[in-house]
Order: structure tokens, then C-alpha cells, then sequence
């Protein structure tokens, strides 16, 4: 009932819910969005102009970050990234990873997977014209890219990575799932240390909501905007 | 070394006396599958109606559907699991709240509706899409045909709608069977909580996620081909864009 | 629209002998050998890292500042100092990572962590994966339920929903009496400890299944102690719990193996007091267990046997 309803625990633990939980939940969202971004920029010229086999193998790892469940990828890479670390670094034991480093560099191999075919999509809506244009000034291929043709799929893809930034956002909370303290971890540590379940889950919600609706009104209003300017 | 492989260990009993480890899996599969089917029914049903409420010229129905979208979509999953899990059972009136606790497989129903109200917002937004896509003459020809408008919904409208559709609803097919997973923080004994389950029982980690993996590949695979039957079942010759 | 701006096609058939391309190249290679033990790293890195628990009180729990304490990371920093003066490394860094019952056995083989603190039941099981040093605890495993629900032996969780920790030897000895017993007990795994009990605290679960001194930790800092009521009948003998470490590792093994030892001997009672017979933080409960012989025994005669039997107990 909601008669019991104790504002008292949600006030107390509001230094710990955004101090810890939600600047590591933001944290988490920004540096995994420009870390999936640029990775993702990769993977999508590998496919488009790499050659076979790197386009097969760039093909290959989108696909399969894009059939598995968050989850189970976030439990592989935990468990892996030591040592795929000591692997490339080609150390003699597995690295140390702290929980924080992991579920970022997961973010970033998982999210590549999805902005990668954003990027693609856009690079490809890029008049071709265009392409042989700079080539034609005298820039190489890697020149036209980088000067002509990401900067306009930049801009006219940014709604569309803005709003899977978002589900990026929502999709941090499954770190719940290792025990970190991000802001759904931090409100369920209070929740069950003080038993207030009905609280803290309640403004969890409350939270996310208002932050993710309010981002996405912000996108809608962004994507009008850049609709006009085209 | 530090990792013992041991890929035979599927083959072992587990500790859990009946079956072996591969059989843990297999009932994981299932309950994946049973789970991603029935909310994916409820994505359908419901996502439909609060599309087509979307689609209607009556400001207050479209309000009303978009503030359900709205509010499914902006709320994380596993926050969502946890509210249907935990909260709601809190906040109804003790009795029922206790009939709820009680009951036997309740991680299984809050993970069938949970996702399946998750899911069908996504859904609404593709089927309002859907509509909005389609050629505005074919709803005044309906009309003009003497067709009432749940008529015309149901005979013209929609039939073209889902053909649109298709394609996007094959990847929410996919994501349905893919968020299924985020259930095993409510205690859902689906595939990933059993390969979790067997990596605790054995500490088998590479083997048992590789195991899921494998799985999950398979379905999705299986899934994808099915829709895509589907669609060319459902193409009409000549029409829609390919 | 906001998820499809791009081409969902599959080429299914070359999909799938993509993905297992990239799965299979990924994967076996990365699992390999490695050389050098545990304090070889922490001299390289000049970090060691502690797994803590965050709900195995009096063991390894979060105070009210969110600070891992308890009666195992005590027992861990005078290792750690241990580790300092074996390396003369004065100004080893310590790192604290968070772990499960479910996650910590893996985190210890990955190098995540470098000694896991908390109420790890050393059985030769996880002895194929891990190494554990002396015991510090001896406890059995029991179930706890409401004590409205008048449930005293194992037989009377038939049919019931009950909880256990995933990843926990309590779970496990739990399948296998049901199995045994034929009581089809429905049984779901907890995140952690204090998940356990709160799911019999608002009636999701008729029991939870945990080890009896954990279970007294967790009913003596609830809402309402008295809510509660331990089964009389016990799942298994008083089993030992240890320092989990890296198997293999025998230059570790040994410098933490005398370091536990000499404590145990020397200030183990005092130890076990400070945690057992006194007010402990962050609510100051006490738990009021006296030391019992076989505990007692324990700590005279520092031992990493798995065998509960060797305990007496």
C-alpha cells in the first residue's frame, strides 16, 4: 500500500543514488556512445570499402552482437576481457580489469555493433556524386571520408545515435547483473539493505523516465531542426 | 594454467538430480521460447490496438496512446521487471498482493507480461508508422465503399499495414527473444540464467556461454527464416516496394 | 522513425558461417597459459586487488558509508601487510572489487581478483578451479522461514517456493535433497544474500537456504528479528570457509598460508570477538555466537582441509 510510502528513505539516500550510481550511469553512457561511435565508424567502412575479408569479418561481428542478448555479452566479456587484454597485449596472465573498464569496454563492443549500421545507412544515403567529386579535387578516397562524407553523416544521422544513445542509457542498467553500483545498482543496495523495494524501485522508474523522455523530446525537436536545414 | 577446459561437461549429471547439463540447457530453451512466444502475442495484440488508437483523428485517443508509448518506452526493462516483481504486489490490496507472491512460476508471468507490454510499445510505433505509411485514398475508398471505419480497419488498412511492418517486426521478433533474458534478474530460469547456472555448478564459464551463444544463434536464425517465409507468403505480386 | 533508418536484411545462410567464423577465432586462443603467480603480478603492478561481499555479514559486508568490512577483510588486510613486507612495497595500492557467489570463482581465474573475502565454503569441488587457505569459519548450511508458516524439518518445504543464493553450495545441497527427496520444492536462485531474505521477509518465498551464520547475521540486522524462525534440520555438516586464492600458486598459497596461521593462533579469539561477541556496524548488532569447540579447535590448528569431518564438527 501506498500508505506507507517512505519519502524519508528516497531523501536519505539521494546523495548516494546520484553521487555514485547516477554519475557512474551517465559516465558510463557518454564514454560508451563516443567509444561505440568510433568503433562503430570503423566497423561501417571495413564493410563498405575494406577489403573481403575485412568487410567479412566486420559483417560477421555485427551480426552476432546483434543476435545475442545484452545480457549474456555483458557476463562473456567480464569473464573474457582479462583475458583478451593479455592476449593483445600479449602479457603473460590475464589483465586486471576493474568492474567499471569492463562494462565500458563491453558497451563499446556492443554498441559499435548498432551505431556501425547507422553509419552505414548514412555513409550510403551520401549522393555518390559526392565521392567522385572529391575524388576528382585530388583527395584520396580516406581524405574524401574523413573531410566530406562523415562530416555530412555525422549531421544528418545525429538524431538517429542521439536516440540510441538513449537506449544505450537504459540498456546500462543490465550492469545490475555484475553488482555494480550504477543508479538502478545503488537504488537496489538501498532497497534491499533498508528494505524499502516499493521506494526505490518506484523512483528509479521516475528517474529514468523523466530523464530519457525528456532527452528524447530533445532529439525530436533536433531532428525537426536538421530536417529543415537539408 | 589457469582455466581447465572440460567441453564433455555437458554430458555430466548436474547437481540438481535430474538430467544432465545439456538437459539444464534444454529446459532453459523452452522456458526462452515459451516466454518469447507469449510476449510476443501480447507485443502484437496490444502494440496493434494502441497503433491503430494512434492512427485515429480523435486528438484524445492519439494522447492517450502516446503517452502509453511514451511511458513504456522511456523506462528501462529491468526496471520495468522489477516494478511488475516487486512493487505491484506491494501497492494492490493485500490479498491480492499475497495471491500474487503465492503464485508458483510468478517470475514466468511477470517476464511474459512484462516484456510483452515492454515490447508492444515498440510495436504501436511500428504499426502507426505502418498506417501512416499507406496511401491516404485507401481509407476514403473504403469509406466511400460504404465500409464503416473498424471495417475498413480491418479489411483495407490494416492487411497492407502489416505487409509494410514486416521487416522492422522481424527484428522486434529477434529483440523479443533476446530481452527475454533480461528476466533472469527476477529469478526466471530461462538460457542465460542456466548457463549462468552451470558456470556456478561447474565453473565451466567458456563452455556454458558458449553453449548459450550457439543456441541463441540458432534461434534467432530459425526465427529470421521463418519471417522471412512469412513475407513471401504474404506479398501481394506487384504491390509494395522492395 | 526512430530504430529502422537502416536495412534490417540477414543473408541468413553467410550469417551464420560468419558468426561462427568470428566466434571460434575469438575464443580458445585467448585462454591460455600463463606464468608467474600472484605476487609476481601484484609486484609488477603494485596493486593487489580484494574480492569483497556486499551482504555476508559478519564476514564481509558494506557499513553505512558503503565501506567493505568484516571478520574476513580484517583477516585479508593482515595479508595484504603480509604481501607488503614479503615485496617491501610499503605503498601497495589496494583495490576493492565487489563479487557474488556467483561471479567470484571465474573473477578469481580471470585476474580480476587477487584474494576473495568473504564466506567462501572451501570443498574439494572448487578446489578443481580455485585454492583456499586455513579455515576461518565452520557453519552449516539450514534454512530460516516466517515463523507464522510453522516450518521445522526439510520435509516441510515440499511443494513451496524457496530461495537459496545463485552460485552458493546452499543451493546446490538444496537440488540435491529435492531431487533426493522427491519434494518438488521450487526453487529460485537469489542475486545475493540479503535478496534471500527479503524475498521471505514479503512472502515471495516460503525459505531461503543459506548458511546458519549467515542467516543469523541477516535476521539479527532485519526490520523485525522475530519475524523469523530457523529450520531445525540442517542440509549439511558445519563445512569450513576460507580465503579464496588462485590455484597453482604455490609461492602465494604459502606466504598467505603462514600469514593465516600465525594469526589464527595468536589473536583468532580476539578476532572472532571483536566480530561474534560484540556490537558490529553499521546498525551495532551483536550476534552474540560463542566460540564452539570445533571452531575453536579450528583456529588452534590452522588447516585448508575441505573435509568437514576433519573439523570434528
Amino acid at each position: 500500500m501506498f500508505s506507507n510510502f517512505d519519502f524519508q528513505a528516497i531523501i536519505q539516500a539521494l546523495p548516494y543514488l546520484f553521487g555514485q550510481g547516477m554519475v557512474f550511469t551517465l559516465t558510463l553512457t557518454v564514454l560508451s556512445a563516443l567509444g561505440g561511435l568510433m568503433l562503430g565508424t570503423l566497423l561501417a567502412l571495413a564493410r563498405i570499402s575494406g577489403g573481403r575479408v575485412l568487410s567479412t569479418v566486420a559483417t560477421g561481428y555485427v551480426n552476432l552482437m546483434r543476435t545475442l542478448p545484452l545480457v549474456l555479452v555483458i557476463f562473456w566479456f567480464y569473464f573474457m576481457v582479462p583475458y583478451i587484454g593479455q592476449w593483445l597485449l600479449q602479457e603473460s596472465r590475464p589483465i586486471k580489469v576493474g568492474g567499471f573498464s569492463s562494462a565500458l569496454l563491453t558497451f563499446i563492443m556492443f554498441e559499435a555493433a548498432y551505431f556501425s549500421e547507422i553509419m552505414r545507412g548514412g555513409i550510403q544515403s551520401v549522393a555518390r556524386g559526392q565521392n567522385a567529386a572529391g575524388l576528382a579535387l585530388g583527395l584520396t578516397g580516406g581524405q574524401t571520408m574523413r573531410y566530406i562524407v562523415l562530416p555530412q553523416v555525422l549531421r544528418t544521422m545525429l538524431p538517429v545515435l542521439l536516440t540510441q544513445t538513449i537506449v544505450l542509457f537504459q540498456d546500462t542498467s543490465l550492469v545490475y547483473v555484475l553488482s555494480l553500483t550504477d543508479f538502478l545498482g545503488a537504488a537496489s543496495k538501498i532497497a534491499q539493505r533498508d528494505g524499502r523495494l516499493v521506494e526505490m524501485y518506484c523512483f528509479a522508474a521516475l528517474v529514468y523516465f523523466a530523464i530519457c523522455f525528456l532527452a528524447s523530446q530533445a532529439v525530436r525537436h533536433l531532428q525537426s531542426r536538421v530536417a529543415i536545414i537539408r | 594454467m589457469n582455466y581447465h577446459w572440460n567441453w564433455g561437461i555437458f554430458w555430466d549429471a548436474s547437481p540438481e538430480g535430474a538430467g544432465t547439463y545439456a538437459d539444464m540447457l534444454i529446459g532453459g530453451l523452452r522456458i526462452t521460447l515459451a516466454v518469447s512466444v507469449l510476449a510476443w502475442m501480447i507485443a502484437l495484440t496490444t502494440g496493434s490496438a494502441v497503433g491503430v488508437l494512434r492512427s485515429l483523428p480523435n486528438p484524445w485517443l492519439k494522447r492517450l496512446a502516446n503517452a502509453y508509448i511514451e511511458l513504456l518506452r522511456n523506462i528501462p526493462l529491468l526496471v520495468q521487471l522489477f516494478l511488475w516483481y516487486f512493487v505491484l504486489p506491494e501497492i494492490v490490496p493485500e490479498a491480492w498482493g499475497d495471491w500474487l507472491k503465492s503464485l508458483r512460476d510468478a517470475p514466468f508471468y511477470t517476464a511474459v507480461i512484462g516484456l510483452g507490454l515492454f515490447m508492444s510499445a515498440r510495436v504501436a510505433v511500428q504499426v502507426s508508422t505502418g498506417i501512416a505509411a499507406l496511401p491516404r485514398g485507401q481509407m476514403a475508398a473504403g469509406l466511400a465503399l460504404g465500409l464503416t471505419l473498424p471495417q475498413t480497419y480491418r479489411y483495407v488498412i490494416l492487411p497492407n499495414a502489416f505487409r509494410v511492418i514486416l521487416p522492422p517486426l522481424t527484428s522486434e521478433t529477434i529483440n523479443t527473444i533476446k530481452n527475454s533474458s533480461v528476466a533472469l534478474t527476477i529469478g526466471l530460469a530461462e538460457l542465460t540464467a542456466r548457463a549462468r547456472a552451470i558456470q556456478e555448478f561447474s565453473f565451466q564459464v567458456f563452455e556454458a556461454f558458449t553453449a548459450a551463444t550457439l543456441i541463441y544463434l540458432v534461434i534467432n536464425m530459425i526465427a529470421t527464416l521463418l519471417m522471412r517465409m512469412l513475407e513471401r507468403q504474404m506479398r501481394i505480386p506487384g504491390y509494395g516496394a522492395k | 522513425m526512430q530504430f529502422c533508418g537502416f536495412s534490417q536484411e540477414y543473408p541468413v545462410r553467410k550469417f551464420a558461417r560468419l558468426s561462427l567464423l568470428s566466434l571460434t577465432l575469438l575464443m580458445p586462443g585467448l585462454v591460455q597459459a600463463q606464468s608467474g603467480g600472484t605476487l609476481q603480478k601484484v609486484k609488477e603492478t603494485g596493486t593487489i586487488t580484494i574480492g569483497y561481499r556486499e551482504s555476508s555479514a559478519p564476514f564481509s559486508y558494506l557499513d553505512d558509508h558503503q565501506k567493505p568490512v568484516g571478520f574476513a577483510i580484517d583477516i585479508c588486510m593482515r595479508i595484504v601487510e603480509a604481501v607488503k613486507a614479503e615485496l617491501k612495497l610499503p605503498n601497495l595500492k589496494v583495490e576493492l572489487t565487489p563479487v557474488t557467489s556467483s561471479n567470484r570463482i571465474p573473477l578469481m581465474a580471470n585476474g580480476t581478483v587477487d584474494l576473495e573475502c568473504g564466506s567462501t565454503t572451501n570443498n574439494v569441488d572448487r578446489q578443481k578451479q580455485v585454492s583456499f587457505t586455513n579455515t576461518h569459519f565452520l557453519t552449516a548450511s539450514i534454512f530460516v522461514a516466517k515463523k507464522s508458516a510453522g516450518l521445522h524439518r526439510i520435509a516441510d518445504l515440499k511443494g513451496k517456493t524457496v530461495v537459496s543464493t545463485a552460485g552458493s553450495t546452499n543451493i546446490a545441497q538444496l537440488n540435491k535433497v529435492n531431487a533426493e527427496q522427491n519434494l518438488g520444492i521450487n526453487i529460485i536462485p537469489g542475486k545475493d544474500h540479503a535478496e534471500g531474505l527479503l524475498m521471505v521477509e514479503t512472502g515471495r518465498a516460503a525459505a531461503f537456504v543459506m548458511d546458519d551464520v549467515i542467516i543469523a547475521g541477516l535476521v539479527a540486522s532485519s526490520k523485525d528479528p522475530a519475524l523469523f524462525a530457523n529450520g531445525d534440520e540442517a542440509f549439511s555438516k558445519p563445512e569450513p570457509y576460507g580465503i579464496m586464492l588462485r590455484k597453482d600458486d604455490p609461492t602465494f598459497k604459502a606466504l598467505v598460508d603462514a600469514t593465516t596461521a600465525k594469526l589464527y593462533k595468536a589473536e583468532g579469539e580476539t578476532l572472532y570477538t571483536k566480530w561474534f561477541m560484540k556490537p558490529i556496524p553499521p546498525k551495532g548488532i551483536n550476534m552474540n555466537l560463542p566460540l564452539t569447540p570445533a571452531m575453536k579447535k579450528a583456529l588452534q590448528t590452522p588447516s585448508d582441509n575441505p573435509d568437514p569431518a576433519s573439523y570434528g564438527g
